[in-house]
């Protein structure tokens, strides 16, 4: 039994004015204690997913189970078994670190002993400031707390909305650590991110964007269906040199990356000669130019374009 | 010949009781210039922006924003420089030319120009004909092309963007860089905090805070140089691990 499926869902929004179609026939599975990343912006319709997946949201059309029960007809078992850290924090303010982690464990039915091991590691990393109020906590503090919270009934699934959004590069690594501990303990993780250099460290991911999956594999696999020659140039005048590089009919699309520019060619041939061609034209000085292989924001941003 | 400082802070300090938000920082930011502000969460990068907006007295140290002083002309500077965030940008329930407007005016236009500008701005957007639409029903990624170019509208000497593309798709974000770019080129003073680590590199220099204080400033290249490092991520992660406070 795979722990989550998920089968042509569709989920339209509307009021008066405006109809917003949030999710428009996604379908995956997620296999048993695999970190899933559904990879995509906002307004992609990843929130939409993880509120019908936790029972919170009812779909227009399509199936999805969580754990081997209907997300509809046996919402209630689903609610015993998984742990939901929304995207916005969600604790009670006004209650001490310990009180909210007590709060959750009796709403569950079980103590913060009797699960203790599962959040330890975590845990432990608050506990100094266990006293103080949830509203008072900073930023990455509220996340372990959250994430405390959400594993202190010891769910077989976890789901993830965003927990890395906005927070710096050090913590998002130690959080991301965190993720792959408890894989370790056999929980299944639906996680989702803006970041694209975050899909590495999922062992299978969904690109989605506007209410569609775009791709669903390995991260290997996202860049190995790649197929466009990629070539990443730089030179000291890198605006001026992305201007002219677009102007070039070979050439299907050029975007900054960083110290580069990567550029994708609708031709197998003479590219080098090309791009030197261009440098020489223009005199860029310390133009430096070699093919490379995609990561998954390129793969994102050609898939975006189909 | 050197180039003219839109930015000068020295030793410029912020205490809230007992504690040092903002540790004697020290830096000039030329004209034009694409200037990087990282640091972790809680370094201090949202108190010390608030100094050089003119939105909070500093403890110590000085700083001029624009040829103004911190201290004695802080409602000057507030009128020559461009905000924007992620968190506040447009007012959802005006439509695209009513936000324009309202901006402009706020930043004191005469009617004559706020009726050029906005003519301008929407055609350098592509928006004509899409004027009357509430800025609710726009995709992120267009609100916040359209908020950034409403920041500058008033040609400020230095515009200051918080975290401007948190959670925009890849070509958005890139497409919102040109804008960047296309402002510089134009001679205004671009300040941005980001946590888009390959969005750093895009920066001419960038100063990274740790625990209050500025523990590195220099060009992507050559801070890349000096920690050998291969990427601006592994710079930032080199020098934040240090950091000893959290938020």
């Amino acid at each position: 039994m795979q722990p989550i499926t998920v089968e042509n869902i569709i989920k339209t929004y509307r009021t008066k004015k405006t109809t917003v179609d949030a999710l428009k026939g996604i379908s995956f599975a997620v296999n048993k204690g695999e970190i899933f990343g559904l990879i995509g912006p906002d307004g992609a319709g990843k929130t939409s997913l993880f509120r019908i997946l936790t029972t919170l949201l009812i779909a227009d059309s399509g199936h999805a189970t969580v754990d081997g029960y209907d997300v509809i007809k046996d919402y209630k078992q689903i609610r015993h078994r998984v742990g939901y850290m929304p995207g916005k924090f969600s604790l009670y303010q006004d209650l001490s670190v310990q009180e909210n982690l007590e709060f959750f464990a009796t709403i569950f039915n079980t103590s913060i002993e009797e699960n203790y091991d599962l959040v330890k590691e975590i845990y432990q990393q608050i506990e100094p400031f266990k006293t103080r109020k949830a509203g008072q906590l900073s930023g990455g503090m509220k996340q372990k707390l959250a994430l405390c919270c959400a594993l202190i009934h010891k769910p077989s699934v976890l789901f993830l909305d965003e927990p890395t959004t906005g927070v710096d590069a050090v913590s998002r690594k130690e959080f991301w650590e965190m993720l792959h501990r408890l894989k370790l303990q056999g929980i299944t993780i639906l996680v989702s991110t803006p970041y694209m250099d975050e899909a590495s460290l999922c062992d299978r991911v969904a690109l989605i964007q506007k209410g569609e999956i775009l791709s669903v594999n390995t991260p290997k696999g996202i860049t190995t269906e790649f197929k466009k020659p990629l070539w990443a140039v730089k030179a000291n005048e890198m605006f001026p040199l992305m201007t002219q590089i677009k102007q070039n009919e070979l050439v299907e699309s050029c975007y900054p990356f960083g110290q580069y520019h990567h550029v994708v060619f609708k031709t197998q041939e003479n590219i080098k000669e090309t791009l030197e061609a261009i440098a020489k034209k223009g005199n860029y000085t310390n133009f430096e130019v070699q093919a490379i292989e995609p990561n998954i924001e390129d793969c994102f941003m050609a898939l975006m374009k189909e | 010949m050197q180039k003219e400082k839109v930015i000068t802070a020295k030793d410029l300090t912020k205490r809230f009781g007992d504690f040092t938000a903002v540790d004697k920082i020290s830096f000039e930011v030329e004209k034009g210039e694409i200037f990087g502000f990282l640091g972790a969460n809680g370094a201090g990068k949202t108190t010390a922006m608030r100094m050089l907006c003119g939105l909070s007295m500093p403890t110590s140290g000085s700083a001029s924003v624009a040829g103004f002083d911190v201290y004695k002309q802080n409602e000057q500077i507030k009128k020559n420089i461009g905000y924007m965030s992620q968190k506040f940008s447009l007012y959802e329930d005006l439509t695209i030319r009513e936000n324009i407007q309202f901006y402009a005016g706020i930043y004191g236009l005469t009617d004559q120009r706020i009726k050029e500008k906005t003519e301008l701005l929407l055609k350098e957007l592509h928006l004509e004909g899409q004027e009357k639409t509430m800025v609710r029903a726009l995709p992120l990624g267009w609100k916040q092309k359209i908020a950034f170019s409403i920041a500058i509208v008033h040609d400020p000497a230095i515009v200051f963007l918080d975290e401007p593309t948190g959670g925009v798709d890849p070509i958005t974000r890139r497409e919102f860089w040109t804008l960047i770019y296309e402002a510089s080129a134009r001679g205004i003073t671009i300040f941005v905090t980001t946590h888009y680590m390959d969005e750093a590199e895009y920066c001419n220099r960038v100063s990274i805070m740790v625990d209050g204080r500025i523990d590195a400033l220099d060009s992507p290249a050559n801070l890349m140089k000096n920690y050998s490092a291969h990427s601006m991520d592994d710079v930032f992660l080199h020098l934040a691990r240090k950091a000893e406070r959290s938020e």
